[in-house]
């Protein structure tokens, strides 16, 4: 057996080490869970390729179909990782310690929420260019202003990661696991992701029009798929969503 | 050598809702000393070491350790202290040598992974994710991550739980090393030969204050007992009328017997004449000092809770 020198030679690693060696262990955690996998890649792809090639659901606007679920699908995209993604994996990890744990480290709690981001953000970019790829092999033309586009992903980001930090740290491991995929289902078919909102109801719309999924997926299709100038109104849903999902979520969130 | 302690708690009192988990507690620990915290399940012990790790926040009194306030001065003392928490604190996803290496990576002068992690057994599971290693791995790979960042003060909840006879001895030679590398190291345990073997001192706390505090030799005495095991129920009245009126006969267990008082030969002759009297053969006839498990259950009581 070695000699172990076991000297106390205590401090923290600075914190920008400590931040990248972070959000590189959560993105590699994200990566290799092959749950978190379908989600965020396996079924937005499949909804992509499937949806169309078949015409089983009537898209609207002008252009191609898949003019029209491309940017449903990105909008998915960043909900599947920001919001039900972070939010199982966040609400187990309260549920086995590692918060707990991570907390009596150097390692500031700002700086594991700032990890998390990031590798929310990774994920995203994978996502955005494997989903841009497909969709542009089956004939895809997007339009607008790419900086338009961006604000709307950071905006949904926030406002998706205040909603799943808020779910994870106030339920039960397994209530998140639940609810998580529950709400990913509906907002899929009733937040204008393939299923335009134009077929639901009067009385329903409205309110389905003030979801974060509606207002992300209406905003990227304004610009991508009608080249319209900053969706200002969307972007201003997604904002007031991202205060309150991020200040509950400040405000509620159980470590343990 | 600091004169202050590494630890120092006055007064804490911790409530969950109705319940008084800690209940006017005051605990000193010396700086390079390993303390052994003894208690009875829901004694308080955890919640004793939680609030000096920074995870609760007093309900009154203070709590000091390395001179800083866990909760106000956190960011200043974590990087200082080792945490071992009784379970769980890995990615379930994580492989083991991944999580000790990602560990390492938040202190500034961590320990090399690779030797720590061949001394605790870790070396041939360390591409097994977490939750699929055993127990034992799961104890040692949350020792290793308790000690990588080369701490000042270690904080160990029940080291040794679950391990086998091999996990446990490479845990006690750590914690030796640990000591005599001038590193205060607190422990709770369940495992009164742990507390005999690794502890300068012992704390036993029931019902959320500390009701003893010494080394195991002072909590033990000098005192000896006679203690021996026959059939259970037998009639002591009886043996007490052939002893002298200071000693003291009980039956603390059913089947198993101590004298205590003025030992003698004569005395153990008394007992052992008494015994062939009653056609009794008294098995494990020993006569010692207490163990710190007498201690530990005369302090603390013998029935379950």
């Amino acid at each position: 057996m070695t000699a172990t020198d076991l000297t106390p030679r205590p401090g923290a690693a600075p914190v920008g080490r400590m931040l990248l060696a972070q959000t590189a262990l959560e993105t590699r955690m994200l990566l290799r869970n092959g749950e978190q996998l379908l989600l965020t890649v396996v079924i937005p792809t499949v909804l992509l390729v499937l949806f169309s090639a078949v015409d089983v659901v009537a898209v609207d606007g002008p252009g191609k179909r898949v003019d029209f679920l491309a940017p449903g699908l990105l909008a998915l995209a960043v909900m599947s990782t920001a919001f039900t993604g972070q939010a199982i994996a966040t609400g187990f990890e309260r549920r086995y310690g590692v918060l707990k744990r991570l907390g009596a480290t150097p390692l500031p709690r700002w700086a594991l929420l700032t990890a998390k981001t990031g590798c929310v953000l990774v994920t995203e970019l994978l996502q955005v260019l494997l989903l841009s790829g497909i969709a542009l092999a089956l004939g895809w033309s997007p339009h607008g202003n790419p900086l338009a586009v961006l604000l709307l992903l950071v905006l949904g980001t926030a406002a998706f990661s205040g909603l799943g930090l808020l779910m994870a740290g106030t339920l039960r491991a397994e209530a998140t696991l639940a609810g998580a995929n529950l709400v990913f289902i509906l907002l899929l078919l009733a937040g204008g992701v393939v299923v335009p909102l134009a077929k639901f109801p009067d009385a329903v719309r409205p309110v389905l029009e003030l979801l974060p999924i509606s207002a992300l997926s209406d905003g990227l299709r304004s610009v991508l798929q009608l080249g319209g100038g900053t969706p200002w109104a969307d972007l201003g849903i997604l904002a007031v969503w991202s205060v309150l999902g991020l200040a509950a979520a400040a405000r509620f969130f159980r470590w343990e | 050598m600091h004169a202050d302690p590494a630890v120092e708690v006055t007064g804490l009192v911790k409530r969950y809702g109705d319940k008084i988990a800690v209940d006017g507690l005051d605990l000193a620990i010396a700086r390079g000393t390993v303390t052994a915290v003894l208690g009875p399940n829901g004694a308080g012990k955890t919640t004793t070491v939680e609030t000096c790790e920074g995870y609760r926040r007093p309900d009154a009194g203070t709590v000091r350790v390395l001179g800083l306030d866990p909760v106000a001065q956190a960011a200043q003392l974590r990087p200082r202290i080792g945490v071992m928490l009784q379970s769980g604190g890995v990615y379930a996803g994580a492989r083991a040598l991944e999580m000790l290496q990602h560990t390492a990576k938040l202190y500034a002068n961590p320990l090399p992974v690779g030797p720590l992690a061949e001394r605790l057994g870790l070396d041939s599971c360390g591409r097994t994710p977490y939750r699929r290693l055993s127990g034992g791995q799961q104890q040692r790979l949350a020792l290793a991550m308790a000690v990588v960042g080369r701490p000042e003060l270690v904080f160990l909840d029940e080291p040794t739980a679950g391990l086998d006879p091999q996990a446990r001895r490479a845990t006690w030679e750590l914690v030796s090393e640990l000591r005599a590398a001038g590193v205060t190291v607190v422990l709770t345990t369940h495992q009164m030969d742990e507390a005999e073997q690794l502890a300068d001192d012992v704390a036993i706390i029931d019902r959320g204050r500390v009701i003893t505090q010494g080394s195991p030799d002072e909590l033990r005495g000098s005192e000896a007992q006679l203690r021996f095991d026959g059939p259970a129920g037998l009639d002591l009245a009886g043996l007490r009328k052939v002893l002298p009126d200071t000693a003291v006969v009980a039956e603390p267990t059913p089947g198993s017997y101590r004298v205590e008082g003025a030992l003698d030969a004569a005395l153990l002759a008394a007992v052992t004449g008494w015994c062939a009297e009653a056609g009794v053969m008294p098995d494990k006839l020993a006569v010692q000092r207490r163990s710190l498990e007498d201690v530990f259950l005369d302090l603390t009581g013998r029935e379950l809770r």
